[in-house]
Order: structure tokens, then sequence, then C-alpha cells
């Protein structure tokens, strides 16, 4: 079926870079990509198309690959497409950014599909993707004065934290660290 | 330090004074706290007299990252963790996030523990819905007597939970590829006993509710949601349903061996409290059904997979979305595969955190009693909302 939507797609959308994503596992829930350039003009269609009536964004995913994983490092969103009126589905679409520092706008698609609205803005929340066209884009789970993006990989905590006062293994090599770091400044 | 986001009221409309007239609109924040249950959940609103203009809901107080947690673990470690998401349905969030690794891996669960699982899910919806209607009259004023005999039921069913799994609530029951332990003798007798004596309970409970002139005056009409919104905000379980949506994941992609029950899907006209009540009172008569089938028809034999591997499991490299009809809805898990130990991205799909999207389509225009009941039918849980 991703075949069809994809020719469907490129004859509607003229310019439209779409490609299917293979999947390795047994599942065989394969994927499209798609550019952000023409993300919002696909989704419109693909809701709205009478044959695939996709109605319902069920999840919207965030995920971060650094460039170890796949080269250049990105982070993606990904959304899983379900037809109430046909019944039918997955269908999912991939939204990849440049890189994972700059360039890290995508189109929101929350005004076609409402349910991404808070989806959206934990993506923006835990990984920091920011998603132009948003009604409402805030930290949704963290709060306001909270810096940094924990849901990517390479994220580290800030030592900010009171020390159990018997500090063991890994949790000991860090209590080290921050008592060594906080008397060289007092 | 602010915890949570503070909602961008405008200034401007804020001091306002409405209708050109004299006084001003009031923001109060409603909560943080869960009106009737543990959690803690924060509406600011904005007021005008007792009407609703404006209500942003506040989350995040219960926020642990479940996923970044699941992420640095292994897949089985995170069995017992997804109990504490909906921590009313342990049974449902086990099974879903089961159904993401088998379709991940691979793995075929053998027949008797399909009956036992879609016997325990529908035990789950029991305890689910019971306790929402019952909070639901608390939050309407009826305090105590109909939540008591709500939990009198739900606490029946807890106790075979018990002795199934060794806990009433943080089951931790199902594993990949079947479920963890044989059922205890006796223990189908003991569903079938329940599955008897319920109708009488909800006969009881409807008597005292469905026709109330004092309930329907507060249930009828109110926080009315349309069909359109409902499907374009992605609300799924009995919500959607109450606005007249035929869509129950367990007819659509009949996971599991649903395909094999006779069963119906019961609908609203309405889209109002009352219809939402009224789904779920009906939801479950038709989950007592599936019970009865389920009882009768389950064969002897293994409950796990013999290829299925626990220790030491890798799947291969690829990405799979299993999802369930859990009692509040779609409960997806989305699953991504490096070929290693840990998932590399893990992600629940919690169906009380999307429900919550049209909150405030729902409320504006009507009084903060009123809001208060709106918010009780949506049937959060802040363990799966906030993760």
């Amino acid at each position: 079926m991703l075949e069809r939507i994809k020719a469907e797609i490129e004859a509607a959308i003229p310019g439209a870079r779409l490609e299917i994503i293979p999947n390795g596992s047994p599942s065989g829930q394969r994927s499209m990509l798609i550019d952000p350039a023409h993300a919002s003009e696909v989704a419109k269609f693909l809701r709205d198309n009478s044959e695939f009536h996709l109605d319902y964004c069920s999840n919207v995913t965030g995920v971060d690959y650094l460039d170890k994983d796949q080269t250049p490092g990105h982070l993606e969103a990904v959304y899983h497409l379900y037809s109430m009126a046909k019944k039918h589905g997955p269908v999912i679409l991939r939204l990849r950014t440049e890189n994972r520092t700059d360039k890290v706008h995508l189109p929101s698609l929350t005004p076609v599909w409402r349910s991404a609205e808070f989806q959206e803005r934990e993506i923006f929340d835990l990984y920091g993707i920011i998603f132009d066209g948003h009604p409402d884009l805030r930290r949704i789970l963290m709060w306001d004065e909270f810096e940094d993006h924990p849901m990517r990989r390479d994220y580290v905590e800030p030592d900010d934290y009171e020390y159990e006062p018997t500090p063991h293994d890994e949790v000991l090599e860090k209590a080290k660290h921050h008592l060594s770091r906080s008397s060289q400044t007092a | 330090m602010t915890f949570g986001t503070t909602a961008p009221v405008d200034e401007q409309v804020l001091h306002h004074s409405p209708d050109g007239g004299e006084g001003e609109y009031l923001e109060i924040a409603l909560g943080p706290h869960h009106p009737s249950t543990h959690g803690v959940f924060r509406m600011d609103v904005v007021l005008d007299g007792e009407r609703v203009i404006k209500l942003k809901p506040v989350f995040g107080y219960l926020h642990r990252n479940h996923e970044k947690i699941a992420e640095s673990a292994s897949y089985l470690a995170s069995m017992p963790y997804t109990d504490r998401l909906d921590y009313i349905c342990s049974l449902t969030n086990n099974w879903a996030y089961a159904l993401a690794v088998e379709k991940l891996a691979g793995f075929q669960v053998p027949e008797r523990a399909e009956y036992i699982r879609v016997i325990t899910a529908e035990l789950t919806r029991l305890v689910n819905h019971t306790s929402t209607i019952g909070f639901l009259t608390q939050e309407m004023g009826a305090s105590g007597t109909p939540l008591m005999y709500a939990f009198r039921e739900r606490e029946k069913i807890l106790d075979l939970f018990e002795s199934l799994t060794g806990s009433r609530m943080m089951c931790n029951y199902m594993r990949f590829g079947g479920c963890r332990v044989e059922l205890p003798s006796g223990w189908l007798e003991q569903v079938k006993k329940i599955v008897e004596e319920f109708p009488r309970f909800l006969d009881e409970y409807e008597q005292l509710l469905t026709g109330n002139e004092i309930f329907m005056a507060r249930a009828q009409g109110i926080g009315v949601l349309k069909k359109d919104l409902a499907i374009n905000a992605g609300i799924t379980g009995p919500m959607l349903r109450a606005s007249g949506v035929n869509y129950d994941i367990r007819k659509v992609d009949k996971y599991g061996i649903y395909d094999r029950f006779d069963f119906r899907i019961p609908l609203g006209e309405h889209g109002d409290v009352y219809d939402r009540y009224m789904v779920r009172m009906l939801e479950m008569r038709e989950s007592l059904k599936i019970l009865d089938q389920a009882i009768r028809d389950i064969p002897s034999g293994p409950i796990m997979d013999p290829k299925a591997k626990i220790r030491g499991f890798r799947p291969k490299p690829g990405e799979a979305y299993g999802r369930i009809e859990a009692p509040k809805g779609e409960l997806g898990f989305y699953l991504i595969s490096d070929g290693s130990p840990h998932p590399y991205r893990y992600r629940v799909r919690p169906p009380s955190l999307i429900n919550l999207t049209v909150l405030e389509d729902m409320c504006l225009g009507s009084s903060v009693a009123d809001t208060i009941v709106i918010f009780g039918t949506v049937d959060i849980v802040l363990g799966e909302v906030d993760r």
C-alpha cells in the first residue's frame, strides 16, 4: 500500500521528495520519509484523500540519532497515522531535521491533526525539535526554566543535586568529583 | 522557580472588563491536585463570573522520564515499570508492551495464554470503569456511597489478581510470548462466580444513577464533544465512542483472539457527560459477555512461546508499533531496536494525555463545578499522563 500512497502523493504534489524506509523487524511496518518543505501539503493530502482518508494521527514520536548512529546525526519526528473511517493503518511518516544543533526546525502537523498538539510539545520539550506553525509551543513535562533536552542521547544530567550520605558505585565516583569541585570553589 | 508550565494568559484579556462592564476576569489555578484520586494535575482557568473562558492544563508534576529509564534498561526490565503508567490497569499496560515486543521480535503467543490475556484484560476493564464511574459521582458531590459500591466490586477482582500474580495492582504478569505463571487451581471458577454476580451489581448501580434526576441534570448536555473534533484530536476509548464514532481496536485490529468473541460496541449519540457514563456502563456488560465466552472456551496447553527468549534478549534491528484497546483508549508502544539488549527508542502513546487535548474545548462556557465533572469523564491517571 505504501508504494501506491507514494505514487499518488508524487502525482498530486509535484516536487515532494519521498523515500520508503525499510524495516528489518518481523513487524514489517515500513515508513515513508518526507521532505519538511512539503510535509504539511502531504499531510493534508493524506487526511483529505477519499481513498486513504487518514483522519486519525495516533502517535507522534521523537527520535534522536547521534553522528555515530546515522551520519549525519539528526532528530526525527515519526507520525503513526490510521483511518477511523476506513479502519486501516498504520501509515508511518518520518520527518528529519538537518542536524542536531542549529537546524532543528520542522513544520508542525498540529494544524492538520489536533492530536499532535501535546505530542509535538513533548518532543519540543524532551528533544528540542522546533515545530514551526504549532499554536502553543511550550515545554510540557519539564518546567519553563529548564534548559537542555533530557531525551537526547548525549544528555548529561546537571550536577546540581544533593548526594546521599553513603554513596556507592557510580554515584560514589560522581560524588567524589562533585565534592572535589565544590571544595575548589569554596 | 515555578514547576510545570504556566499558561500564557494574555494580560490584556485578564484585566479588561468583560462586555464593557465593571469587573475583571479572574485567573485561578485549579490544582495542582487531582480532584478525586492520586496524582497531581493543574488547570489554569480564566473565569468570567463563573463561566470558564479559557482553560490550560498543566502537566509534569509526576514526570520521571519513564521512556529514558526504559532506554537504558533491558526489554524485560521495563515490564514491571509499565504497571506504574496507568496504575489502575496494570494488566492492559503489560499486554500493550508485550504485544509491541512480540511484533518486534515475531513471537507467537500460545492459545491458552491469549485466553488468559483476554480474561485479565476484560477484568481490568471492569475495574477501571467501575472506579471511573465511582470517582465521577464523587466529583458530582455524591460523597462516598456510589464510590464505595464500586470499590466493593473492584476489590473482589483485585483479590483475583492477587491470587494470580501476587499483587493487587502492580501485576507484572505478562511476558513476551505468553504469561508468567499458570492459573492457580480454582481461579477460573472464582472468575465465573464474579461474572455471574456482576450484572446484579450493575443493575443496582444503574438503578441508583442512570435514571437519577440529579445525576441526569448534572450530566446531560454537559461537556459536549463533537464527532469531528474527537477524531481530529485523536480521542480514543469510551470518550470517542460516546461521541458516536465506531472505533474499537478490539474490533479494528482484532489483536490477540478478539475476533473469536461475540460482543458489541456501545456508541453514544450526544457526546456529553451522560453518554460517556452510559458507554462505560454498557461496555462493562459487553466485557462480561466476553468473559463468559472466554471462560467457557479456554483450552489447556502451554502459556509461553518456547522460542521466546527472555534473558539476553536482542531483537533484530527494526521497529514496531503495537497498540491495544486499553480501558482508557488506545495504548500503544513504539519500539526501535538497534540489535542491542536495550531498546534504541521506547515510546508510550498514553491515551490519558491525548484525551486531555480537548479538555478546553469541552469546558469553555461551562461553570467551574461542571468543569470538574467533565474532567472526571475524561478518565485520566497521572502516572500515564506525565510518565
